[in-house]
């Protein structure tokens, strides 16, 4: 049975649909209304405030703390400053993702480094021989995401920080209320938004200011489901729904490279020795077979089918996880993993996986949806992610 | 100076914009020409008031063809719209709340009845099936049923068969929309007066009839056609205001090459040999093009801008004879706070739907009653909304937007002018919403208020109705705006008409913007311009 975040006496008394689901051994609001529509409207035009205490998090300290991040991580760690923020996978030997998340550079030799799983013992393996210190700092500090247009503003007015300079993918330290956070813009949304990180047993203070000051800016506690289509129209992935943790899958189809989930970028093969460096090598030479890529589907395509049985077409509100093939002519080449309509573009959008002969931008293909318990195929294009990118989101100094 | 186009539009509301946007998709060299130096016509944001955007006049939207959303590519040049959920009724001492959660609602409605609870679904289903039957006239020409050619049978024996698939209750239900009026309508399911004096309010807007007259019951109908995301009947906000929608296509027009001008009013269509060559505008600049499309009112498209010497006389007449009417107003107010009604006080999610100020039927015929002889209503219908609470883009952080459309204003008064009655207007606007809401006068910043002398002269919709003439049974389909002239063209070769005046008539739809330029490219395929 889950237990409650720091925020849980919070969240519950405002949880009217009392829709919660599990994450991470935590409580987790899906919804706080019986309709997400309002919490995902949070996002793209006000303030949406959501526990993502659940987080695993991870204190590194010591002279070789950047050794050992860099060690693990993909991406090179040399080249990031005090005071800013990546999102980087990491790999096992054979170059698979277990992990992805941010790590943050609070201090020279100070990280803060989020996972969506376990990974303290992963890091301890890694840390051998290394002067560094690991805490696994989960139960003792709260998060909250603070995402949507009018977030800056909010903070602007209660926080004792420069907000107004804080740069996308930086962290900042300062105050709300008096309590000592640290506050990064960054979020799983793809707009304007910052992540608050406090100590656990102030977190209600925290939250009970962002909403009475939020007030005034719209500022809505938002759950999982709006969160969750919010973050397709970013093109942003989610372990075990996009892909697999390759320290979970069953079978090798199930585990992913960086390369495969189309984030080749984020990998720095010519920096000092990292976990998976060969592998990746070699998959970069040889190149990857599939790749997860955005998918736009075609709405008169899906009014025909629903025509075909006298239905107007209907769009569910909430994004879906059900992996559905997705075919090139009579064969199957790959499958869609997180499908949503999006409010935003006013279309269906999809993340997949596809073979890479298929993966190229305006590959025309068909993805299979079922209508009354029929299957037919629908027309889809591949395009570029994010689907939804507001200039916002990294605007400096900061609009309004 | 003069300069050649293919197209000429007059008006750069949503319509015209919607008309310029596809022709120039279609190849053609286009130039908007706009009055005002804001482009959205009836639907557009202006900061009347520092830090307040309002959405002057239109201020909801629901029936925008999502075909012009996803052929334009609207969401990437600006358009959201975001949910308005619900409508809330306060009355004294009671309160209806209907709301998007269906538990909630139908528990709220068998608070006033139970059996309406169970016809509520009902009645919502019937009305989703006859509003997808009328779906596909949306997007149709009218056929001419006295000249009719293979096309315009097609298309009627396409609507036949259509009705014949509508279950037989719905085939009734079709034939009593178009002639009953809409409490009689609603009676049929609901026997709670509070939600059939809120429900036949759709019945009345824009139109000079009360809900017991009969044919306000299409109108229910024509209210019940929206959809967005593909949901029947739901209303939403576009972010930044209704402006923000017509700033989208035009966005969308410019990219696709139209040549948009502001600050340039018509002054008259050019003739020449009984065809319209263009336009001249009020500074004396003359614009040739092949076409002219005028996205304006019949009455100053022919009577004004064309001259009758150049119309037949019985076109002449029945443009003369088509109703506008104008009986309604609209109250924008700038609030420091959010109003508390009495029914259900602080603040809470039914201020973010529709508050509807419709207590009883005998209320909202009784404010017709005051119309019907000449003054607007002691106790007027008020449709308000609080965008403010949905879209905080709009106002300043902690201050509130209060949209009030109010019914009845009629155009013309038996006493006394709009000029002097303007504020004396807005004074009985807020007193009605007083006696719900006690707090409002004290919140109140800042008052816009228009009658419908305003509405005619700020957006040149004649008598101030808001759908370019009355959505009537005798002005709709093939009788928009005229009979023999309901398929876009005009007595006058080359010129065209592609407003809310035409085919499938108003509201933010752009349906005829859309099939006026279907027309339009259609007639230069045929060699007729």
């Amino acid at each position: 049975m889950p237990i409650g975040t720091a925020f849980h006496d919070r969240t519950l008394a405002l949880c009217e649909s009392l829709n919660y689901r599990e994450w991470a051994g935590y409580y987790t609001v899906s919804a706080y209304e019986t309709h997400h529509e309002h919490e995902y409207n949070a996002i793209r035009n006000a303030a949406a405030l959501i526990d993502i205490t659940p987080l695993y998090k991870y204190r590194l300290t010591g002279p070789d703390a950047t050794r050992l991040v860099d060690r693990v991580v993909t991406r090179n760690m040399q080249k990031i400053k005090v005071g800013q923020v990546i999102y980087t996978p990491w790999c096992d030997e054979k170059g698979k993702v277990i992990d992805d998340g941010t790590v943050s550079r609070l201090a020279e030799n100070t990280y803060r480094w989020t996972a969506a799983d376990p990974n303290l013992r992963w890091i301890h393996q890694n840390a051998i021989g290394l002067n560094v210190s690991i805490e696994d700092i989960s139960e003792k500090v709260a998060a909250l995401a603070l995402q949507g247009p009018t977030s800056g503003r909010l903070l602007k007015g209660i926080a004792e920080a420069d907000i107004t300079n804080l740069k996308y993918f930086h962290v900042t330290t300062g105050s709300i209320a008096g309590i000592p956070v640290e506050i990064s813009r960054t979020g799983y949304t793809g707009d304007l938004g910052y992540e608050i990180w406090m100590a656990w047993d102030q977190a209600k203070r925290v939250w009970d200011v962002l909403m009475e000051h939020g007030c005034a800016f719209d500022i809505h506690p938002t759950g999982m489901l709006a969160l969750d289509v919010a973050r397709i129209e970013a093109g942003l992935l989610l372990i075990e729904v996009d892909f697999n943790s390759s320290k979970k899958a069953v079978i090798e189809s199930q585990k992913y490279s960086p390369f495969e989930l189309g984030l080749g970028r984020l990998v720095n093969l010519d920096k000092a020795r990292f976990v998976g460096q060969d592998a990746l090598s070699a998959e970069q030479k040889r190149g990857h077979a599939r790749e997860i890529v955005g998918l736009e589907i075609d709405w008169g395509s899906i009014e025909r089918v629903y025509e075909q049985v006298g239905l107007p077409p209907v769009m569910p509100a909430a994004a879906s996880r059900v992996a559905v093939p997705v075919y090139k002519g009579g064969s199957q080449v790959g499958k869609a993993t997180s499908t949503t309509w999006s409010p935003a573009l006013k279309k269906l959008i999809a993340l997949a996986t596809i073979n890479r002969e298929n993966a190229k931008l305006g590959s025309e293909l068909e993805m299979e949806m079922t209508v009354e318990a029929v299957r037919h195929r629908v027309r889809a294009t591949v395009v570029k992610t994010p689907f939804f990118n507001p200039k916002r989101k990294t605007a400096v100094p900061l609009e309004g | 100076m003069s300069s050649k186009y293919d197209v000429v539009v007059i008006g750069g509301g949503h319509n015209g914009l919607v008309n310029a946007a596809y022709l120039a998709k279609a190849g053609k060299k286009v130039v908007v020409v706009e009055r005002r130096y804001v482009l959205g016509g009836a639907a557009v944001t202006e900061e009347v008031f520092p830090g307040f955007k309002f959405s002057v006049a239109s201020y909801v939207v629901s029936l925008l063809r999502p075909e012009i959303i996803r052929e334009l590519d609207l969401p990437r040049h600006g358009l959201e719209i975001l949910p308005l959920d619900g409508t809330f009724t306060p009355m004294h001492g009671n309160y209806l709340w209907r709301v998007n959660d269906h538990a909630k609602t139908l528990r709220e409605i068998a608070r006033h009845s139970k059996v309406d609870a169970e016809a509520y679904d009902e009645y919502g289903k019937a009305m989703v099936e006859m509003g997808r039957f009328v779906k596909p006239i949306l997007g149709m020409t009218p056929p001419d049923p006295t000249a009719l050619n293979l096309r315009g049978i097609q298309d009627l024996l396409f609507l036949g068969r259509r009705f014949q698939k509508l279950p037989y209750n719905d085939q009734y239900n079709q034939v009593q929309l178009l002639t009953m009026s809409a409490v009689d309508f609603l009676d049929q399911w609901f026997e709670t007066d509070v939600l059939k004096a809120t429900m036949s309010a759709s019945g009345i807007i824009g139109t000079f009839l009360g809900v017991r007259s009969p044919g306000t019951a299409y109108v229910l109908l024509h209210h019940y056609m929206g959809e967005i995301d593909g949901a029947f009947r739901s209303w939403g906000f576009a972010r930044g205001g209704t402006g923000a929608i017509s700033n989208s296509i035009g966005s969308a027009a410019r990219e696709l090459g139209v040549e948009i001008r502001t600050e340039a009013p018509v002054a008259k269509i050019l003739m020449t040999g009984g065809q319209a060559k263009g336009v001249v505008l009020e500074n004396g600049d003359e614009i040739l093009a092949d076409v002219v499309s005028s996205s304006l009112d019949p009455r100053l498209t022919f009577i004004k801008m064309v001259g009758k010497e150049h119309l037949p006389d019985d076109f002449v007449e029945d443009v003369n004879r088509y109703k506008f009417r104008g009986s309604s107003g609209k109250v924008n107010l700038a609030l420091d706070g959010l109003p508390d009604f009495t029914c259900l006080p602080g603040p809470g999610r039914h201020l973010r739907g529709a508050i509807s100020i419709s207590p009883s039927v005998e209320y909202m015929e009784r404010a017709y009653d005051d119309a019907k002889y000449g003054r607007y209503s002691r106790r007027p219908y008020i449709d308000m909304v609080i965008p403010t609470l949905t879209d905080p883009s709009v106002a300043p952080p902690g201050k509130h937007i209060l949209s009030c459309f109010v019914q009845y204003a009629p155009y013309h008064l038996k006493e006394g002018t709009w000029n002097e009655k303007r504020e004396e207007f807005g004074d009985t606007v807020v007193d009605t919403i007083s006696e719900y809401a006690p707090n409002l006068k004290k919140l109140i910043l800042h008052r816009q208020v228009l009658t419908p002398l305003d509405i005619e002269e700020k957006f040149g919709l004649t008598e101030g109705n808001i759908f370019q003439g009355e959505l009537t049974l005798e002005q709709l389909f093939f009788l928009r705006p005229a009979p023999g002239w309901a398929q876009y063209r005009t007595p006058v070769r080359n010129l065209y008409m592609c407003g809310s005046a035409t085919h499938p008539g108003g509201g933010i739809m752009g349906a005829p913007g859309l099939n006026a330029a279907q027309m339009i490219l259609a007639d230069w395929k045929r060699g007729r311009i």
